[in-house]
């Protein structure tokens, strides 16, 4: 068997495994927060009453362990159970929000990683002249803004201001693509404003790193020009530490966006967390981290993946 | 070392940082206000009496940006040294090693990744005693978890080159390996990353005081600041512009220096022919 | 006021004058922006209200984990959920009483221990059922069962029994209790079909809207309900509610249009949002205050001293100034002010660091004290707690802050920790107030306060029907809450909300926020 398809085989089973490690993690991690979910859901106005009602209803007297099975078992045959708060079925209301969270980092991802990778390219085709110098200090300074303050800069400019693009950035099933991509213009916008100098200049300091190597100079002999080097030489060889920073940052706009969602008001996953965790919907919170877990899990396969492929001495082994 | 080496950018990055660092160690001596002094109206504009104006509760913001250095640095650069330390060391063993070693390192950090951050922060801040060390410690152990992976793959892709085959069949060491081979090459992709890095920590901290995890008032850190400002952003009231742009001026001036480095660092690369 | 203004007003309420240059008319004259603004709505709605259009309501206090069961009902979208689909027995209005709604009229026996609401003829829920009595009992039932779980299980304890007959419905106390038919307007207790007993999170109800769809936390979209039996209440013809619960966002979406009301405006900013040409901001006075909470019963806070020393130690008028930057009042140290029926008011507390400090030496306390305070207790509640601690050391009171996450406060901190920042909203009446959270045998007595002769008084009180033999005993009750308690209260909070001019008929109100969170249904579309 070839080893690079053995080594892919392996990561498959790995990553399964892996799921099932961070199940348990988090079953347990969702069991030792402080505070109960009877108490949280009825909040300041909660009686020693109502509370040891709920409580008996939701089931939180039984023993964790059976908790934690009953809730594997569930997984395995895709029932996510009922949210404790609403009693709404979790993997219906949850598909709904993945989906809106998936649009909106699609969208951004679709944005910012061309854009980043041809910023890249030319930071090094310009290294140390005006173009790399501004490429770097603009994404540094978009980076370093917290995203919430470029999310309102971007509301007051573009939508209070100019009446652009809303400020709220609602879809719904009964809108046209167009219209949905209007209305996540700003939130995507911001994301893309949030990712883009990381993953700028992983390529630009990868590509470097390889324009040292002898083939390049190789290549530079054969009196190839300078742009062409870079695109078909350099960078196909730096794409293992780019493609690690890709995932990285594709994951973070899947996991990561709760701020973003905040502001703009989007109904994404991260807000549909942060609500059932404060309310300590363990269900939920256990869908929850499962599915963003899941995710995290496979883009990092997938970079493994490419790592591996692109690696020519994993390639052709000798 | 030739300072006249040294290009204006890599001054301008070394300079302004050392006017951060400065005032955060002398800030008691620098701070016309105390941190927490209420001194006047809110949201007062910039005057001869207070520099920068006021912030939401009336007090002096340039007072507090200077306090604000002090936590701001202190925090995000202690966080930063022990992601970079733990998370580079352990993700070049990994690569090095390889087997079972790099499985269980690189599954456990793959554990530790995939548990959405707030979760994990919001669990362990609440489980762990506050106080700064918790603060840092989980602050540099998620962010090492990322350091690690980069670390890994670049330490991957240098350990099958030629000339580590050639250090492997010498007989040279695995820590001899790592420390003379591995960590020279994989220098520049880390060194890019530190100073990302560095910044992310500021923001991470003022993610954490979002979710009122963070430092405890009336300390105040700069992305903490921004975000009491924040109310006023909508209004062209500018006392969150500030420490925003503070950190942008520290982003920027830190990563101008580890440009620098990076470019000495190359420099340093192509002698690696001789070896 | 002079002619020209009222003729002014009713140009601009014609539309014959925009706001803007209305506003700036009255400016000329000498008349505050707040007064013109007040003049300019009752002019519009001298005009009468317009049937028809679409109102959207940005909304603060609303969470995908919220159920549709009206018993569950925490926060400011569910309660207004359940006014716009359901309608309780009584209402409570602008004067402080209460407005007649599902009940046509109600009675009591001389005592106050028997009280009979007549249910109102020919009312339907939306599935076309009639309106009983006993969907009244029914409702009754389930929110005061004993495995209930509703938010005003504790409003409905003192019920010995009820009945339907015919079209009454009766209730039993076990005490007397002047107050009943105030508990009747929670908004907790709409009445659904059979009590909700079947399916208690279905929105089916009697209410003047009904609901077409609806997903928690984002998004809940009215259409009139062409059969409610009040021709006066209800006048857009679709009503949609968006969940913000992100302050500057809400403010934004108000200013770029999206919205055309919304709640919970940061003090902060009302005065920057209330500059915008198109906008009104309404500041009205409530019974919710802001509040340190001390354990009366546990140490350091044991010692009356010490608690004299800190309520000494705040000054109140600062905080009502940065905090709430005007919009609200100084506390006294009860959770009662002038927004009460039978409110008597009594000298004011005020800031004495001399007073603080020789209490505090008084009370033999040594070193500092522990404030926990998180975002989430109430808006700015860091902030006060800096200015406590300020105010406080000139005194010579050393007060350390920590901020607790804002996530699990609720049932981590407050009513744990002895010495915390809370919030609490108002009661319609001193009796609910006080029973609900200082009575020793209170389920929230969150200031640990147990005192014998305030038990006696407050019981006492609810079967006092002399009004002015009652006012002096809820004055008594005040006075001892001030001197005794553990409550520290430096302010009671405005309900700030905002309407942009493409709504009108903004009105009076007491309870909630937005109208006692009514606006939308009693306001309307400007042609």
């Amino acid at each position: 068997m070839n080893p690079a398809l053995k080594l892919i085989a392996q990561r498959l089973a790995l990553g399964a495994l892996l799921l099932l490690a961070v199940s348990a993690l988090i079953f347990a991690g969702t069991q030792i927060l402080p505070g109960d979910v009877a108490q949280s859901i009825l909040g300041q106005s909660a009686t020693p009453e109502s509370l040891a009602n709920l409580r008996e209803e939701l089931g939180l007297n039984e023993p964790a362990l059976t908790r934690y099975f009953d809730w594997l078992g569930g997984i395995l045959v895709g029932d996510l159970g009922t949210a404790l708060t609403s009693g709404a079925d979790i993997s219906e209301a949850v598909g709904k929000r993945l989906s809106a969270t998936l649009f909106l980092a699609s969208v951004a991802a679709v944005i910012s990683i061309p854009l980043a990778i041809l910023l890249g390219l030319v930071a090094v085709r310009y290294k140390d002249r005006w173009p790399d110098k501004l490429i770097s200090a603009s994404t540094l300074a978009s980076i370093s803004l917290p995203e919430f303050f470029i999310g309102y800069l971007l509301i007051v400019f573009f939508a209070v201001n100019l009446g652009w693009f809303p400020s709220l950035a609602r879809i719904n099933d009964g809108m046209s693509f167009f219209a949905k991509l209007e209305a996540v213009f700003l939130p995507a916008l911001t994301l893309t404003l949030v990712v883009l100098a990381h993953m700028m200049r992983m390529t630009r300091a990868a590509i470097l790193n390889v324009m040292q190597s002898a083939y390049i100079e190789t290549a530079e002999l054969k009196g190839l020009g300078s742009f062409k080097i870079i695109a078909r030489h350099a960078f196909p060889n730096a794409i293992a530490p780019i493609i690690n920073v890709v995932m990285l940052n594709m994951a973070y706009l899947v996991v990561g966006v709760v701020v973003v969602e905040v502001i703009f008001n989007y109904p994404g996953m991260g807000q549909y967390l942060v609500d059932h965790v404060s309310k300590r919907d363990v269900p939920v919170v256990q869908a929850c981290g499962l599915i963003f877990a899941a995710i995290y899990i496979g883009l990092n396969l997938v970079a493994d993946v490419v790592s591996i492929l692109t690696n020519p001495r994993l390639r052709h082994p000798k | 070392m030739d300072l006249k080496t040294i290009p204006i950018s890599a001054w301008i990055g070394i300079i302004s940082t050392t006017c951060f660092v400065l005032a955060a160690i002398f800030a008691p001596l620098i701070a016309p206000y105390g941190m927490a002094e209420v001194v006047g109206g809110v949201w007062e504009p910039m005057s001869a009496t207070h520099w920068l104006g006021t912030d939401n509760l009336g007090r002096d913001l340039f007072s507090r940006m200077i306090y604000g250095a002090q936590t701001t640095l202190t925090i995000a650069a202690l966080a930063t040294l022990v992601s970079f330390t733990t998370g580079s060391l352990l993700g070049m063993t990994a690569a090095v090693v390889g087997g079972w070693t790099d499985q269980i390192l690189s599954r456990f950090v793959d554990l530790l990744m995939s548990i959405p951050t707030l979760i994990f922060a919001l669990v362990v801040l609440s489980v762990l005693p506050p106080g700064l060390l918790t603060l840092i410690l989980v602050m540099g152990v998620l962010d090492a978890t990322r350091v690690f992976r980069l670390s890994r793959a670049v330490a991957v892709d240098v350990n099958v080159m030629d000339f580590v085959e050639a250090a492997k069949l010498r007989g040279e060491g695995r820590w001899w390996i790592i420390t003379r081979e591995i960590l020279p090459n994989a220098l520049s992709t880390l060194v890019a990353e530190l100073g990302l890095r560095f910044i992310f920590m500021v923001l991470f901290l003022s993610a954490l005081s979002f979710l009122g995890l963070g430092i405890q008032p009336p300390q105040a850190d700069w992305g903490g600041m921004v975000k009491e400002n924040k109310d006023g952003i909508v209004f062209g009231i500018g006392a969150a512009l500030i420490p925003a742009a503070a950190i942008a001026l520290l982003a920027i001036s830190v990563n101008l220096i580890a440009d620098w480095i990076l470019n000495r660092t190359t420099d340093l690369k192509g002698g690696r022919g001789g070896q | 006021m002079s002619d020209e203004l009222k003729y002014l007003a009713r140009m601009a309420a014609a539309g014959r004058l925009n706001r803007r240059a209305f506003m700036g008319r009255a400016g000329a004259l000498g008349v505050s922006a707040g007064l013109a603004g007040t003049m300019l709505s009752s002019a519009v709605y001298a005009q009468g209200a317009v049937k028809g259009g679409t109102i959207r309501v940005g909304i603060q206090g609303g969470s995908s984990t919220d159920s549709l069961d009206p018993a569950l009902a925490t926060n400011a979208t569910a309660a207004m959920l359940n006014k716009l689909w359901g309608e309780c027995l009584v209402e409570l209005n602008a004067d402080g009483g209460l407005d007649l709604r599902v009940a046509e009229e109600y009675s009591s026996s001389p005592n106050a221990q028997t009280w009979t609401f007549r249910i109102r003829d020919g009312i339907t829920f939306h599935n076309g059922q009639p309106l009983t009595a006993e969907d009244v009992l029914a409702t009754m039932e389930r929110h005061a069962g004993e495995d209930s779980q509703s938010g005003a299980l504790g409003l409905l304890q003192g019920i010995d029994s009820m009945r339907a007959e015919g079209r009454d419905f009766i209730i039993e106390l076990g005490s007397p209790n002047a107050d009943l038919p105030y508990l009747m307007s929670d908004y907790h207790l709409t009445i659904q079909p059979n009590g909700g007993k079947d399916d208690p999170a279905n929105p089916i109800g009697s209410g003047p809207y009904v609901l077409k769809e609806h997903e928690a936390g984002v998004r809940t979209v009215f259409e009139k309900n062409a059969d409610f039996w009040d021709a006066d209440l209800g006048n857009a013809e679709t009503i949609e509610l968006l969940v913000i619960n992100d302050d500057t966002a809400r403010v934004a979406a108000l200013q770029s249009g999206q919205v055309h009301m919304a709640n919970r405006v940061p003090p902060r900013v009302a005065s920057l949002v209330g500059r915008a040409p198109n906008l009104t901001v309404h500041s009205e006075p409530s019974a919710g205050h802001y509040v340190f909470i001390m354990h009366a019963n546990t140490a350091p806070f044991d010692n009356k001293d010490l608690r004299l020393a800190l309520k000494y130690a705040i000054n109140r008028e600062e905080m009502v100034e940065k905090i709430l930057f005007g919009n609200g009042s100084v506390g006294n140290d009860t959770p009662i002010n002038a927004a009460y029926p039978l409110f008597e008011a009594m000298e004011q507390r005020t800031y004495d660091p001399e007073k603080a400090a020789f209490h505090f030496r008084e009370s033999g306390h040594e070193g500092s004290i522990l404030l926990r305070t998180s975002d989430n207790s109430f808006p700015g509640a860091p902030d006060a707690s800096q200015l406590f601690q300020q105010s406080a050391a000139a005194a010579g009171i050393t007060l350390d802050i920590r901020r607790e996450p804002n996530d699990g406060y609720w049932s981590e901190v407050w009513n744990n920790q002895p010495f915390c920042t809370s919030y609490w909203g108002g009661r319609p009446t001193q009796d609910m107030m006080y029973s609900t959270a200082y009575l020793s045998t209170a389920d929230w007595n969150d200031t640990r306060f147990f005192n014998e002769q305030f038990d006696q008084l407050l019981v006492a009180a609810r079967g006092e029907l002399n009004q002015d033999t009652r006012r002096q005993m809820y004055a008594d009750m005040g006075t001892i809450v001030s001197e005794e308690g553990g409550l520290i209260c430096p302010m009671f909070n405005n309900y700030i909300d905002a309407t942009s001019d493409e709504v009108a008929g903004w009105g009076p109100s007491k309870g909630f926020d937005l109208m006692n969170y009514m606006a939308p249904m009693k306001m309307w579309v400007v042609g």
